[in-house]
């Protein structure tokens, strides 16, 4: 019978992605950086769901990665508007310019 | 090894490095595009691992709409490079280090301690009739709250881009 890797491998790239998208969301300043961060992270958490669907031969793992493309999706719509709506009243896209609230 | 084995590394390989030229690329746009690479390796991924239907529809939502909404903000938006760095080291760079090394640390060992990954995962196949069947079957409360999520972001993100611009309230 044919077969593919072990789980652990799964697990390990999974791993790693998440970490690269977490220390993009936290290193970069950018704010669209910052959503494309946070973007790598979720496809890193589906990646795992399927490993696990695929591991204990459920498809219950499947059908998470479907709701977490659906909140995945609606995070970048209101995610990119707030981003266009700020830019338009502040002029930056940078985070360090958003110091209005620093006393 | 077999072609699998081989396909999966060369996907691991090329989600990975992508995903790094995604955090360290100056500008969003070079950025964006890496991050194309990261979600078609991970579609192929998900082909690998007996998930058609996921990876048909990872590859229209996330590289298809995603992406073009990604690139259509950062031209929109005119995006200059201002010539800051990449961020202040240490108030940036080092916690996401620190960050990242902690959680690579702890992730290491739990993956070391478990031992439910040990066997190579079989080749099997679930067509996309029997997962369409089991999510309308078994969750379908959940895709409602899924589709009225949407809904609720459509309705937010025009609320949010609605008006002439300048004078926000």
């Amino acid at each position: 019978m044919a077969t593919i890797v072990p789980y652990s491998h799964v697990l390990i790239l999974a791993a790693i992605l998440f970490l690269l998208g977490a220390g993009c969301a936290v290193a970069r300043r950018n704010l669209i950086m910052i959503l494309i961060g946070v973007e790598v992270m979720l496809s890193a958490a589906g990646l795992v769901f399927i490993g696990a669907a695929m591991r204990w031969q459920q498809l219950d793992g499947q059908a998470f990665v479907i709701f977490i493309m659906a909140v995945a999706a609606s995070e970048v719509g209101v995610g990119l508007a707030l981003i266009v709506y700020s830019q338009r009243r502040t002029g930056s896209l940078n985070a360090d310019d958003y110091d209005l609230m620093k006393g | 090894m077999g072609i699998t084995q081989i396909l999966f590394w060369f996907l691991s390989v090329l989600a990975l490095f992508s995903a790094i030229m995604v955090v360290v690329s100056k500008s969003p746009i070079p950025s964006v595009l890496w991050l194309i690479f990261v979600f078609f390796a991970i579609t192929v991924q998900y082909i690998l691992l007996n998930a058609q239907f996921l990876a048909i529809v990872n590859l229209i939502v996330y590289a298809g709409a995603i992406m073009v909404l990604f690139l259509f903000i950062v031209m929109m938006l005119e995006i200059k490079p201002d010539g800051r760095p990449l961020g202040p080291l240490l108030r940036q760079w080092l916690p996401a280090l620190l960050l990242c090394g902690v959680c690579l640390i702890v992730m290491t060992v739990f993956l070391l301690l478990a031992a439910g990954g040990a066997g190579p995962l079989p080749l099997v196949t679930a067509s996309p009739l029997a997962f369409g069947r089991f999510l309308i079957q078994k969750y379908w409360l959940g895709v409602e709250i899924a589709s009225f999520l949407l809904f609720v972001a459509l309705v937010g993100a025009l609320y949010l881009g609605r008006g002439n611009g300048t004078t926000g309230g």
